[in-house]
Protein backbone atom coordinates (compact mmCIF):
# COMPACT_ATOMS: atom_id res chain seq x y z
CA UNK A 1 0.00 0.00 0.00
CA UNK A 2 1.16 3.51 -0.81
CA UNK A 3 -0.04 6.44 1.28
CA UNK A 4 0.77 9.96 0.12
CA UNK A 5 0.62 12.78 2.61
CA UNK A 6 -0.20 16.15 1.13
CA UNK A 7 -1.50 19.59 1.96
CA UNK A 8 -2.55 22.47 -0.26
CA UNK A 9 -0.71 24.90 1.96
CA UNK A 10 2.82 24.40 3.20
CA UNK A 11 3.71 24.36 6.87
CA UNK A 12 0.54 22.67 8.05
CA UNK A 13 2.30 19.68 9.58
CA UNK A 14 2.50 17.31 6.62
CA UNK A 15 6.01 16.22 7.53
CA UNK A 16 5.06 15.84 11.21
CA UNK A 17 2.30 13.43 10.23
CA UNK A 18 4.47 11.53 7.72
CA UNK A 19 7.42 11.06 10.05
CA UNK A 20 5.40 10.20 13.15
CA UNK A 21 3.17 7.79 11.29
CA UNK A 22 6.32 6.11 10.04
CA UNK A 23 7.92 5.96 13.50
CA UNK A 24 4.77 4.55 15.15
CA UNK A 25 4.30 1.48 12.99
CA UNK A 26 5.99 -1.89 13.25
CA UNK A 27 5.28 -2.55 9.61
CA UNK A 28 7.66 -3.37 6.80
CA UNK A 29 7.81 0.14 5.40
CA UNK A 30 9.67 2.90 3.63
CA UNK A 31 9.33 6.65 3.73
CA UNK A 32 9.92 8.64 0.57
CA UNK A 33 10.33 12.38 0.87
CA UNK A 34 9.05 13.77 -2.44
CA UNK A 35 9.07 17.40 -1.30
CA UNK A 36 12.22 17.76 -3.38
CA UNK A 37 12.36 21.54 -3.15
CA UNK A 38 12.40 21.53 0.65
CA UNK A 39 12.80 17.98 1.96
CA UNK A 40 12.43 17.98 5.75
CA UNK A 41 11.61 14.43 6.85
CA UNK A 42 15.30 13.57 7.27
CA UNK A 43 15.60 16.25 9.96
CA UNK A 44 13.25 14.24 12.18
CA UNK A 45 14.17 10.70 11.19
CA UNK A 46 17.97 11.01 10.91
CA UNK A 47 18.27 8.32 8.27
CA UNK A 48 21.54 6.60 7.63
CA UNK A 49 22.11 7.57 3.99
CA UNK A 50 24.04 4.87 2.20
CA UNK A 51 23.58 5.69 -1.44
CA UNK A 52 23.41 8.81 -3.55
CA UNK A 53 22.31 8.85 -7.15
CA UNK A 54 22.36 11.80 -9.50
CA UNK A 55 19.20 12.68 -11.40
CA UNK A 56 19.93 13.89 -14.89
CA UNK A 57 17.69 15.20 -17.61
CA UNK A 58 18.68 14.68 -21.22
CA UNK A 59 19.27 17.90 -23.19
CA UNK A 60 20.33 18.28 -26.81
CA UNK A 61 23.88 18.72 -28.01
CA UNK A 62 24.40 19.83 -31.60
CA UNK A 63 27.26 18.70 -33.80
CA UNK A 64 27.73 21.82 -35.91
CA UNK A 65 29.82 20.00 -38.48
CA UNK A 66 26.72 17.96 -39.45
CA UNK A 67 24.15 20.72 -39.03
CA UNK A 68 22.75 22.45 -42.14
CA UNK A 69 20.94 25.18 -40.14
CA UNK A 70 17.59 23.91 -41.44
CA UNK A 71 15.84 25.14 -38.27
CA UNK A 72 13.64 22.03 -37.93
CA UNK A 73 14.78 21.61 -34.31
CA UNK A 74 13.83 25.18 -33.48
CA UNK A 75 10.43 24.75 -35.11
CA UNK A 76 9.43 21.70 -33.10
CA UNK A 77 10.67 22.99 -29.75
CA UNK A 78 7.73 24.41 -27.79
CA UNK A 79 9.95 25.81 -25.05
CA UNK A 80 12.35 28.04 -26.94
CA UNK A 81 15.18 25.83 -25.74
CA UNK A 82 17.00 25.54 -29.05
CA UNK A 83 17.53 28.27 -31.62
CA UNK A 84 19.37 28.71 -34.89
CA UNK A 85 20.93 32.15 -34.90
CA UNK A 86 23.03 32.91 -37.96
CA UNK A 87 25.75 30.30 -38.07
CA UNK A 88 25.25 29.13 -34.52
CA UNK A 89 22.76 26.74 -32.96
CA UNK A 90 22.20 27.77 -29.36
CA UNK A 91 20.63 25.58 -26.71
CA UNK A 92 19.13 26.80 -23.44
CA UNK A 93 19.29 23.72 -21.21
CA UNK A 94 17.43 25.43 -18.37
CA UNK A 95 14.37 25.84 -20.61
CA UNK A 96 14.52 22.34 -22.08
CA UNK A 97 11.79 19.87 -21.08
CA UNK A 98 13.71 16.89 -22.44
CA UNK A 99 10.95 15.96 -24.88
CA UNK A 100 13.45 14.70 -27.40
CA UNK A 101 11.60 16.34 -30.31
CA UNK A 102 14.59 18.19 -31.74
CA UNK A 103 16.63 15.04 -31.91
CA UNK A 104 13.86 13.13 -33.67
CA UNK A 105 13.27 15.77 -36.35
CA UNK A 106 16.85 16.64 -37.14
CA UNK A 107 17.32 15.35 -40.71
CA UNK A 108 21.11 15.32 -40.40
CA UNK A 109 21.27 13.40 -37.13
CA UNK A 110 23.29 16.31 -35.83
CA UNK A 111 21.66 16.21 -32.40
CA UNK A 112 22.58 13.84 -29.61
CA UNK A 113 21.65 14.10 -25.96
CA UNK A 114 23.81 14.84 -23.01
CA UNK A 115 22.97 14.71 -19.32
CA UNK A 116 22.13 17.78 -17.36
CA UNK A 117 22.31 17.43 -13.59
CA UNK A 118 19.04 18.51 -11.93
CA UNK A 119 19.04 16.83 -8.55
CA UNK A 120 19.92 13.92 -6.33
CA UNK A 121 18.13 10.92 -4.91
CA UNK A 122 19.46 9.63 -1.59
CA UNK A 123 18.56 6.30 -0.08
CA UNK A 124 19.29 4.74 3.25
CA UNK A 125 17.81 3.10 6.30
CA UNK A 126 15.88 4.20 9.36
CA UNK A 127 16.38 3.10 12.93
CA UNK A 128 12.70 3.54 13.73
CA UNK A 129 10.98 1.30 12.89
CA UNK A 130 13.82 -1.14 12.61
CA UNK A 131 14.57 -2.29 9.09
CA UNK A 132 12.61 0.52 7.49
CA UNK A 133 14.10 2.26 4.53
CA UNK A 134 14.24 5.87 3.48
CA UNK A 135 14.51 7.80 0.25
CA UNK A 136 14.50 11.47 -0.60
CA UNK A 137 14.96 13.72 -3.58
CA UNK A 138 16.83 17.02 -3.60
CA UNK A 139 16.28 19.48 -6.41
CA UNK A 140 19.55 21.22 -7.17
CA UNK A 141 19.56 24.95 -6.37
CA UNK A 142 18.59 27.02 -9.39
CA UNK A 143 16.87 24.11 -11.15
CA UNK A 144 13.22 24.27 -12.13
CA UNK A 145 12.15 20.73 -12.97
CA UNK A 146 10.92 19.12 -9.77
CA UNK A 147 8.71 16.39 -11.34
CA UNK A 148 11.55 14.35 -12.90
CA UNK A 149 13.30 14.24 -9.50
CA UNK A 150 10.04 13.20 -7.82
CA UNK A 151 9.51 10.46 -10.40
CA UNK A 152 13.00 9.21 -9.73
CA UNK A 153 12.35 9.01 -5.97
CA UNK A 154 9.15 7.09 -6.65
CA UNK A 155 11.09 4.48 -8.59
CA UNK A 156 12.00 3.16 -5.14
CA UNK A 157 8.38 2.27 -4.39
CA UNK A 158 7.25 -1.27 -3.95
CA UNK A 159 10.31 -2.59 -2.10
CA UNK A 160 8.31 -2.64 1.11
CA UNK A 161 4.75 -3.55 2.04
CA UNK A 162 3.96 0.03 2.98
CA UNK A 163 5.27 3.19 1.36
CA UNK A 164 4.65 6.58 2.95
CA UNK A 165 5.17 9.54 0.62
CA UNK A 166 5.73 13.05 1.93
CA UNK A 167 4.41 15.15 -0.98
CA UNK A 168 5.26 18.76 -1.79
CA UNK A 169 2.75 21.50 -0.93
CA UNK A 170 0.43 23.06 -3.51
CA UNK A 171 -1.79 21.61 -6.22
CA UNK A 172 0.25 21.90 -9.41
CA UNK A 173 2.44 19.47 -11.30
CA UNK A 174 4.93 18.47 -8.55
CA UNK A 175 2.11 17.46 -6.16
CA UNK A 176 0.34 15.51 -8.85
CA UNK A 177 3.61 13.71 -9.61
CA UNK A 178 3.85 12.74 -5.93
CA UNK A 179 0.21 11.67 -5.39
CA UNK A 180 -0.57 9.95 -8.67
CA UNK A 181 -1.13 6.24 -8.43
CA UNK A 182 -1.04 6.12 -4.63
CA UNK A 183 -3.73 4.19 -2.76
CA UNK A 184 -4.67 6.88 -0.30
CA UNK A 185 -4.06 10.59 0.16
CA UNK A 186 -3.87 11.86 3.70
CA UNK A 187 -4.49 15.61 3.65
CA UNK A 188 -3.09 17.70 6.47
CA UNK A 189 -4.52 21.12 7.16
CA UNK A 190 -4.91 23.67 9.90
CA UNK A 191 -8.26 25.10 10.97
CA UNK A 192 -7.75 28.62 9.61
CA UNK A 193 -9.17 30.46 6.57
CA UNK A 194 -5.86 29.96 4.72
CA UNK A 195 -5.83 26.28 5.64
CA UNK A 196 -9.41 25.83 4.49
CA UNK A 197 -8.90 27.66 1.21
CA UNK A 198 -5.85 25.61 0.30
CA UNK A 199 -7.49 22.39 1.48
CA UNK A 200 -10.39 22.90 -0.95
CA UNK A 201 -7.85 23.16 -3.80
CA UNK A 202 -6.03 20.04 -2.63
CA UNK A 203 -9.33 18.13 -2.44
CA UNK A 204 -10.09 19.10 -6.05
CA UNK A 205 -6.72 17.71 -7.10
CA UNK A 206 -7.34 14.46 -5.22
CA UNK A 207 -10.77 14.12 -6.84
CA UNK A 208 -9.22 14.59 -10.26
CA UNK A 209 -6.93 11.66 -9.54
CA UNK A 210 -9.80 9.66 -8.04
CA UNK A 211 -7.94 8.54 -4.94
CA UNK A 212 -9.67 8.02 -1.57
CA UNK A 213 -8.64 10.59 1.01
CA UNK A 214 -8.92 11.51 4.66
CA UNK A 215 -8.07 14.51 6.74
CA UNK A 216 -5.77 15.35 9.63
CA UNK A 217 -6.44 18.69 11.30
CA UNK A 218 -3.30 20.00 12.89
CA UNK A 219 -3.17 22.75 15.54
CA UNK A 220 -6.85 22.16 16.27
CA UNK A 221 -8.33 24.84 18.49
CA UNK A 222 -6.21 27.62 17.07
CA UNK A 223 -8.66 28.80 14.42
CA UNK A 224 -12.33 28.35 13.64
CA UNK A 225 -14.55 25.45 12.58
CA UNK A 226 -14.56 26.22 8.84
CA UNK A 227 -12.46 23.16 8.04
CA UNK A 228 -14.65 20.79 10.08
CA UNK A 229 -17.79 22.11 8.40
CA UNK A 230 -16.24 21.76 4.98
CA UNK A 231 -15.10 18.19 5.66
CA UNK A 232 -18.59 17.25 6.78
CA UNK A 233 -20.18 18.82 3.74
CA UNK A 234 -17.74 17.11 1.37
CA UNK A 235 -17.97 13.82 3.21
CA UNK A 236 -14.24 13.67 3.89
CA UNK A 237 -13.48 11.65 7.02
CA UNK A 238 -11.54 13.51 9.69
CA UNK A 239 -9.15 10.80 10.85
CA UNK A 240 -7.22 12.75 13.44
CA UNK A 241 -7.16 16.11 15.16
CA UNK A 242 -3.89 17.16 16.76
CA UNK A 243 -4.53 19.98 19.21
CA UNK A 244 -2.36 23.06 19.29
CA UNK A 245 0.07 22.38 22.10
CA UNK A 246 3.23 24.34 22.87
CA UNK A 247 5.00 21.08 23.81
CA UNK A 248 4.38 19.78 20.29
CA UNK A 249 5.56 23.04 18.74
CA UNK A 250 8.67 22.99 20.88
CA UNK A 251 9.55 19.35 20.03
CA UNK A 252 9.02 20.14 16.36
CA UNK A 253 11.28 23.17 16.55
CA UNK A 254 14.11 20.98 17.83
CA UNK A 255 13.62 18.35 15.17
CA UNK A 256 12.27 15.90 17.73
CA UNK A 257 9.61 13.39 16.77
CA UNK A 258 6.24 14.00 18.39
CA UNK A 259 6.00 10.34 19.40
CA UNK A 260 9.28 10.69 21.22
CA UNK A 261 8.33 13.88 23.07
CA UNK A 262 4.79 12.70 23.84
CA UNK A 263 4.82 8.87 23.61
CA UNK A 264 1.04 8.67 24.02
CA UNK A 265 0.84 9.74 20.37
CA UNK A 266 2.26 6.44 19.23
CA UNK A 267 -1.05 4.66 19.75
CA UNK A 268 -2.85 7.58 18.13
CA UNK A 269 -0.78 7.29 14.96
CA UNK A 270 -1.26 3.50 14.97
CA UNK A 271 -4.97 4.17 15.11
CA UNK A 272 -4.64 6.58 12.21
CA UNK A 273 -3.02 3.86 10.15
CA UNK A 274 -5.76 1.38 11.05
CA UNK A 275 -8.41 3.83 9.85
CA UNK A 276 -6.56 4.40 6.59
CA UNK A 277 -6.25 0.66 6.02
CA UNK A 278 -9.96 0.23 6.58
CA UNK A 279 -10.79 3.00 4.11
CA UNK A 280 -8.49 1.57 1.45
CA UNK A 281 -9.89 -1.93 1.90
CA UNK A 282 -13.42 -0.59 1.68
CA UNK A 283 -12.56 1.10 -1.60
CA UNK A 284 -10.96 -2.13 -2.81
CA UNK A 285 -14.06 -4.13 -1.92
CA UNK A 286 -16.43 -1.66 -3.56
CA UNK B 1 9.91 51.77 -8.40
CA UNK B 2 11.06 49.25 -5.88
CA UNK B 3 10.05 45.67 -5.38
CA UNK B 4 10.29 43.54 -2.26
CA UNK B 5 9.55 39.83 -2.61
CA UNK B 6 8.49 38.07 0.57
CA UNK B 7 9.53 34.41 0.63
CA UNK B 8 9.57 31.64 3.16
CA UNK B 9 11.06 28.52 1.66
CA UNK B 10 8.72 26.51 3.78
CA UNK B 11 5.06 27.45 3.73
CA UNK B 12 3.15 28.34 6.85
CA UNK B 13 5.69 30.68 8.38
CA UNK B 14 3.34 33.67 8.22
CA UNK B 15 4.60 35.08 4.93
CA UNK B 16 1.17 36.11 3.66
CA UNK B 17 0.01 37.54 6.99
CA UNK B 18 3.19 39.60 7.08
CA UNK B 19 2.83 40.75 3.47
CA UNK B 20 -0.66 41.99 4.23
CA UNK B 21 0.59 43.78 7.35
CA UNK B 22 3.26 45.49 5.25
CA UNK B 23 0.58 46.52 2.74
CA UNK B 24 -1.10 48.53 5.48
CA UNK B 25 2.22 50.26 6.31
CA UNK B 26 3.71 50.87 2.88
CA UNK B 27 1.71 53.87 1.69
CA UNK B 28 1.79 54.26 -2.08
CA UNK B 29 2.11 50.57 -2.89
CA UNK B 30 0.80 47.79 -5.08
CA UNK B 31 0.44 44.13 -4.17
CA UNK B 32 1.31 41.13 -6.29
CA UNK B 33 0.33 37.63 -5.17
CA UNK B 34 2.89 35.41 -6.85
CA UNK B 35 1.90 32.34 -4.83
CA UNK B 36 -0.44 31.31 -7.66
CA UNK B 37 -0.57 27.67 -6.62
CA UNK B 38 -2.12 28.34 -3.22
CA UNK B 39 -2.97 32.02 -3.31
CA UNK B 40 -4.19 33.25 0.07
CA UNK B 41 -3.51 36.98 0.08
CA UNK B 42 -6.97 37.75 -1.32
CA UNK B 43 -8.54 36.21 1.79
CA UNK B 44 -7.22 39.15 3.79
CA UNK B 45 -7.28 41.80 1.08
CA UNK B 46 -10.83 41.10 -0.05
CA UNK B 47 -10.06 42.46 -3.52
CA UNK B 48 -12.62 44.12 -5.68
CA UNK B 49 -11.86 42.44 -9.01
CA UNK B 50 -11.81 44.91 -11.90
CA UNK B 51 -10.25 42.86 -14.65
CA UNK B 52 -10.19 39.13 -15.30
CA UNK B 53 -7.89 37.63 -17.90
CA UNK B 54 -7.42 34.06 -19.05
CA UNK B 55 -3.98 32.54 -18.77
CA UNK B 56 -3.21 30.31 -21.73
CA UNK B 57 -0.28 28.55 -20.16
CA UNK B 58 0.31 25.64 -22.42
CA UNK B 59 -0.93 23.19 -24.96
CA UNK B 60 -2.61 19.85 -24.80
CA UNK B 61 -2.50 17.13 -27.38
CA UNK B 62 -5.56 15.03 -28.15
CA UNK B 63 -6.03 12.12 -30.52
CA UNK B 64 -9.04 12.16 -32.85
CA UNK B 65 -10.14 8.52 -32.55
CA UNK B 66 -11.60 8.34 -36.07
CA UNK B 67 -8.38 9.56 -37.66
CA UNK B 68 -5.99 7.37 -35.69
CA UNK B 69 -4.78 4.22 -37.48
CA UNK B 70 -3.09 2.84 -34.41
CA UNK B 71 0.46 2.92 -35.74
CA UNK B 72 1.73 3.63 -32.22
CA UNK B 73 4.30 6.21 -33.24
CA UNK B 74 2.96 8.77 -30.76
CA UNK B 75 3.39 6.36 -27.86
CA UNK B 76 6.94 5.66 -28.90
CA UNK B 77 7.76 9.35 -29.20
CA UNK B 78 6.17 10.55 -25.99
CA UNK B 79 8.76 10.90 -23.28
CA UNK B 80 6.14 11.56 -20.62
CA UNK B 81 4.21 8.29 -20.77
CA UNK B 82 1.05 10.20 -21.65
CA UNK B 83 -0.01 8.02 -24.59
CA UNK B 84 -1.68 4.70 -23.88
CA UNK B 85 -3.41 2.19 -26.13
CA UNK B 86 -7.20 2.05 -25.86
CA UNK B 87 -8.07 -1.50 -24.92
CA UNK B 88 -9.29 -3.64 -27.81
CA UNK B 89 -9.80 -0.60 -30.03
CA UNK B 90 -6.53 -0.59 -31.97
CA UNK B 91 -6.09 3.12 -31.34
CA UNK B 92 -4.37 5.34 -28.80
CA UNK B 93 -5.39 7.90 -26.23
CA UNK B 94 -3.55 10.76 -24.48
CA UNK B 95 -3.94 11.28 -20.77
CA UNK B 96 -4.16 15.04 -20.29
CA UNK B 97 -2.76 14.87 -16.76
CA UNK B 98 0.50 13.40 -18.02
CA UNK B 99 0.79 15.37 -21.25
CA UNK B 100 3.59 17.90 -20.98
CA UNK B 101 2.39 19.77 -24.07
CA UNK B 102 5.60 19.31 -26.04
CA UNK B 103 3.70 18.78 -29.30
CA UNK B 104 6.12 16.19 -30.65
CA UNK B 105 3.44 13.55 -31.19
CA UNK B 106 1.14 16.04 -32.92
CA UNK B 107 3.87 17.24 -35.26
CA UNK B 108 4.92 13.75 -36.24
CA UNK B 109 1.69 11.73 -36.40
CA UNK B 110 1.64 10.38 -39.97
CA UNK B 111 -2.16 10.73 -40.12
CA UNK B 112 -2.34 14.21 -38.60
CA UNK B 113 -4.70 12.62 -36.14
CA UNK B 114 -3.55 14.63 -33.14
CA UNK B 115 -4.89 18.08 -32.35
CA UNK B 116 -2.70 20.39 -30.40
CA UNK B 117 -4.52 23.31 -28.91
CA UNK B 118 -3.74 26.01 -26.48
CA UNK B 119 -5.48 25.50 -23.19
CA UNK B 120 -6.54 27.88 -20.49
CA UNK B 121 -4.59 26.94 -17.37
CA UNK B 122 -5.79 29.68 -15.06
CA UNK B 123 -6.82 33.26 -14.70
CA UNK B 124 -5.25 36.42 -13.48
CA UNK B 125 -6.91 39.48 -12.02
CA UNK B 126 -6.34 43.18 -11.50
CA UNK B 127 -8.15 44.38 -8.42
CA UNK B 128 -8.51 47.21 -6.00
CA UNK B 129 -8.08 46.75 -2.25
CA UNK B 130 -8.36 49.05 0.74
CA UNK B 131 -4.56 49.54 0.68
CA UNK B 132 -3.90 49.82 -3.03
CA UNK B 133 -4.20 47.84 -6.23
CA UNK B 134 -3.40 44.16 -6.42
CA UNK B 135 -2.49 41.75 -9.20
CA UNK B 136 -3.25 38.13 -8.42
CA UNK B 137 -3.99 34.85 -10.13
CA UNK B 138 -5.46 31.43 -9.84
CA UNK B 139 -3.77 28.45 -11.47
CA UNK B 140 -6.10 25.64 -12.45
CA UNK B 141 -5.83 22.43 -10.44
CA UNK B 142 -3.07 20.09 -11.54
CA UNK B 143 -1.80 22.56 -14.11
CA UNK B 144 1.74 23.09 -15.18
CA UNK B 145 3.58 26.26 -15.93
CA UNK B 146 2.96 27.98 -12.63
CA UNK B 147 6.34 29.61 -13.25
CA UNK B 148 5.01 31.27 -16.37
CA UNK B 149 1.91 32.50 -14.58
CA UNK B 150 4.08 33.93 -11.81
CA UNK B 151 6.24 35.67 -14.42
CA UNK B 152 3.11 37.05 -16.05
CA UNK B 153 1.50 38.50 -12.90
CA UNK B 154 4.78 40.04 -11.89
CA UNK B 155 5.39 41.58 -15.27
CA UNK B 156 1.87 42.99 -15.24
CA UNK B 157 2.29 44.37 -11.73
CA UNK B 158 5.66 45.93 -12.53
CA UNK B 159 4.25 47.56 -15.66
CA UNK B 160 1.38 49.09 -13.73
CA UNK B 161 3.59 50.20 -10.87
CA UNK B 162 5.73 52.14 -13.31
CA UNK B 163 2.80 53.64 -15.17
CA UNK B 164 1.03 54.77 -12.01
CA UNK B 165 4.23 56.02 -10.34
CA UNK B 166 3.79 53.75 -7.38
CA UNK B 167 6.64 53.67 -4.88
CA UNK B 168 6.78 50.04 -3.97
CA UNK B 169 5.58 46.68 -5.17
CA UNK B 170 5.07 44.05 -2.48
CA UNK B 171 5.20 40.55 -3.92
CA UNK B 172 3.98 37.58 -1.91
CA UNK B 173 6.23 34.83 -3.24
CA UNK B 174 5.58 31.11 -3.66
CA UNK B 175 7.03 28.41 -1.39
CA UNK B 176 9.92 26.18 -2.37
CA UNK B 177 12.93 26.87 -4.55
CA UNK B 178 11.69 25.62 -7.94
CA UNK B 179 10.39 27.31 -11.04
CA UNK B 180 7.69 29.56 -9.47
CA UNK B 181 10.15 31.01 -6.93
CA UNK B 182 12.80 31.60 -9.53
CA UNK B 183 10.19 33.43 -11.64
CA UNK B 184 9.22 35.56 -8.65
CA UNK B 185 12.59 37.02 -7.70
CA UNK B 186 14.41 38.12 -10.86
CA UNK B 187 15.07 41.90 -10.91
CA UNK B 188 13.59 42.49 -7.47
CA UNK B 189 15.38 44.94 -5.16
CA UNK B 190 15.53 42.37 -2.42
CA UNK B 191 13.84 39.35 -0.91
CA UNK B 192 12.70 39.12 2.68
CA UNK B 193 12.79 35.56 3.97
CA UNK B 194 10.27 34.87 6.70
CA UNK B 195 11.42 31.89 8.69
CA UNK B 196 10.57 30.21 11.98
CA UNK B 197 12.89 28.92 14.68
CA UNK B 198 12.60 25.23 13.84
CA UNK B 199 15.12 22.85 12.31
CA UNK B 200 13.01 22.62 9.18
CA UNK B 201 12.53 26.40 9.07
CA UNK B 202 16.29 26.87 9.18
CA UNK B 203 16.92 24.16 6.61
CA UNK B 204 14.43 25.70 4.17
CA UNK B 205 15.66 29.23 4.81
CA UNK B 206 19.17 28.16 3.85
CA UNK B 207 17.92 26.65 0.59
CA UNK B 208 16.12 29.91 -0.31
CA UNK B 209 19.14 31.95 0.78
CA UNK B 210 21.30 29.91 -1.59
CA UNK B 211 18.80 30.49 -4.36
CA UNK B 212 18.76 34.27 -3.78
CA UNK B 213 22.57 34.27 -3.75
CA UNK B 214 22.61 32.19 -6.94
CA UNK B 215 20.54 34.88 -8.68
CA UNK B 216 22.38 37.69 -6.89
CA UNK B 217 19.33 39.15 -5.19
CA UNK B 218 20.06 40.74 -1.78
CA UNK B 219 18.27 38.87 1.01
CA UNK B 220 16.98 39.87 4.44
CA UNK B 221 15.71 37.57 7.16
CA UNK B 222 13.07 37.92 9.83
CA UNK B 223 11.92 35.31 12.31
CA UNK B 224 8.28 34.64 13.05
CA UNK B 225 7.16 32.91 16.28
CA UNK B 226 10.72 33.31 17.59
CA UNK B 227 9.71 32.54 21.17
CA UNK B 228 8.73 28.97 20.25
CA UNK B 229 12.45 28.25 20.41
CA UNK B 230 14.69 31.23 21.27
CA UNK B 231 17.88 29.13 20.86
CA UNK B 232 17.03 28.29 17.27
CA UNK B 233 16.11 31.95 16.73
CA UNK B 234 19.61 32.96 17.77
CA UNK B 235 21.06 30.32 15.47
CA UNK B 236 19.13 31.94 12.61
CA UNK B 237 20.67 35.32 13.39
CA UNK B 238 24.13 33.76 13.19
CA UNK B 239 23.37 32.02 9.90
CA UNK B 240 21.97 35.25 8.46
CA UNK B 241 25.16 37.05 9.27
CA UNK B 242 27.32 34.26 7.89
CA UNK B 243 25.38 34.27 4.65
CA UNK B 244 25.60 38.01 4.41
CA UNK B 245 21.87 38.56 4.82
CA UNK B 246 20.54 41.47 6.87
CA UNK B 247 18.68 40.24 9.94
CA UNK B 248 15.74 42.62 10.36
CA UNK B 249 13.91 41.37 13.43
CA UNK B 250 11.75 38.82 15.14
CA UNK B 251 8.04 38.51 15.87
CA UNK B 252 6.63 36.63 18.86
CA UNK B 253 4.09 33.84 18.46
CA UNK B 254 0.72 35.54 18.63
CA UNK B 255 -2.72 33.95 18.11
CA UNK B 256 -3.80 37.45 16.97
CA UNK B 257 -2.49 36.54 13.50
CA UNK B 258 -5.10 33.82 13.22
CA UNK B 259 -7.80 35.99 14.78
CA UNK B 260 -7.09 38.74 12.28
CA UNK B 261 -7.17 36.22 9.45
CA UNK B 262 -10.57 34.96 10.54
CA UNK B 263 -11.87 38.52 10.34
CA UNK B 264 -10.26 38.96 6.89
CA UNK B 265 -8.08 41.73 8.31
CA UNK B 266 -4.40 42.37 8.83
CA UNK B 267 -3.01 42.13 12.34
CA UNK B 268 -2.27 45.87 12.13
CA UNK B 269 -5.99 46.55 11.79
CA UNK B 270 -7.26 44.24 14.52
CA UNK B 271 -4.38 44.21 17.02
CA UNK B 272 -2.36 47.31 16.12
CA UNK B 273 -1.02 47.67 19.69
CA UNK B 274 0.04 44.05 20.16
CA UNK B 275 3.73 43.21 20.66
CA UNK B 276 3.68 41.39 17.30
CA UNK B 277 2.38 44.50 15.51
CA UNK B 278 5.03 46.66 17.16
CA UNK B 279 7.75 44.30 15.94
CA UNK B 280 6.29 44.28 12.43
CA UNK B 281 6.50 48.08 12.28
CA UNK B 282 10.16 47.93 13.28
CA UNK B 283 10.89 45.20 10.75
CA UNK B 284 9.23 47.25 8.03
CA UNK B 285 11.35 50.29 8.87
CA UNK B 286 14.53 48.23 8.81
CA UNK B 287 13.59 46.65 5.50
CA UNK B 288 13.02 50.05 3.95
CA UNK B 289 16.30 51.33 5.37
CA UNK B 290 18.26 48.51 3.72
CA UNK B 291 20.60 49.83 0.99
CA UNK B 292 19.07 47.50 -1.59
CA UNK B 293 15.67 49.14 -1.04
CA UNK B 294 17.01 52.62 -1.76
CA UNK B 295 17.63 52.00 -5.42
CA UNK B 296 14.95 52.52 -7.99
CA UNK B 297 14.83 49.55 -10.34
CA UNK B 298 13.29 50.42 -13.66
CA UNK B 299 12.27 47.39 -15.60
S1 LIG C 1 17.42 20.23 -37.11
FE1 LIG C 1 19.52 19.47 -37.11
S2 LIG C 1 20.36 20.17 -39.03
FE2 LIG C 1 18.52 21.37 -38.70
S3 LIG C 1 19.22 23.19 -37.64
FE3 LIG C 1 18.66 21.76 -36.07
S4 LIG C 1 20.55 20.70 -35.57
FE4 LIG C 1 20.88 21.71 -37.53
S1 LIG D 1 14.48 18.18 -26.11
FE1 LIG D 1 12.50 19.17 -26.52
S2 LIG D 1 12.47 20.88 -25.13
FE2 LIG D 1 14.58 20.21 -25.24
S3 LIG D 1 15.45 21.49 -26.83
FE3 LIG D 1 14.77 19.60 -27.81
S4 LIG D 1 12.73 20.07 -28.55
FE4 LIG D 1 13.26 21.67 -27.07
S1 LIG E 1 0.82 8.53 -34.34
FE1 LIG E 1 -1.19 9.21 -35.02
S2 LIG E 1 -2.01 7.52 -36.18
FE2 LIG E 1 -0.27 6.72 -35.05
S3 LIG E 1 -1.20 5.88 -33.18
FE3 LIG E 1 -0.62 7.99 -32.71
S4 LIG E 1 -2.43 9.20 -33.18
FE4 LIG E 1 -2.74 7.21 -34.12
S1 LIG F 1 2.28 16.53 -26.62
FE1 LIG F 1 4.20 15.64 -25.90
S2 LIG F 1 3.73 15.06 -23.81
FE2 LIG F 1 1.79 15.39 -24.78
S3 LIG F 1 1.22 13.37 -25.49
FE3 LIG F 1 2.28 14.38 -27.18
S4 LIG F 1 4.39 13.72 -27.00
FE4 LIG F 1 3.39 13.27 -25.04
Amino acid sequence: MIISIASGKGGTGKTTVATNLCASLDADLMLLDCDVEEPNAHLFLNPNITEEKKVNAPVPKVDLSLCTRCKKCMEICRYGAIAVAGKAVVTFPELCHSCGGCMVVCPEKAITETDRFIGTVETGSLGLPEGASFGQGLLDIGQVMAPPVIKQVRQLEGQKKLTIIDAPPGTSCPVIAAMKGTDFVLLVTEPTPFGLHDLTLAVEAVKLLDIPCGLVINRAGLGNDGVNNYAQKENIPILLEIPFDKRIASAYSKGELLVRALPEYKEIFKGLYTSIEALVNRKGAA
Amino acid sequence: MKELVILSGKGGTGKTSLTSAFASLAGNMMLCDADVDAADLHLIMNPDIRETHDFAGGYEAQIIPDACTGCGQCMELCRFDAVKPVQDAGIFHINGLDCEGCGVCADLCPESAITFEEKICGQWFASGTRFGDMIHARLGIAEENSGRLVALVREEARKRVLAARIDILLTDGPPGIGCPVIASIGQANAVLIVTEPTVSGIHDMERVAQLAAHFKIPAMVCINKYDLNPDQARAIEVIAEKRNMAYVGKIPFDPAFTKAMIQCKTIMETHGDSPAATQIRQIWNRVMAHPAMKMDRLC
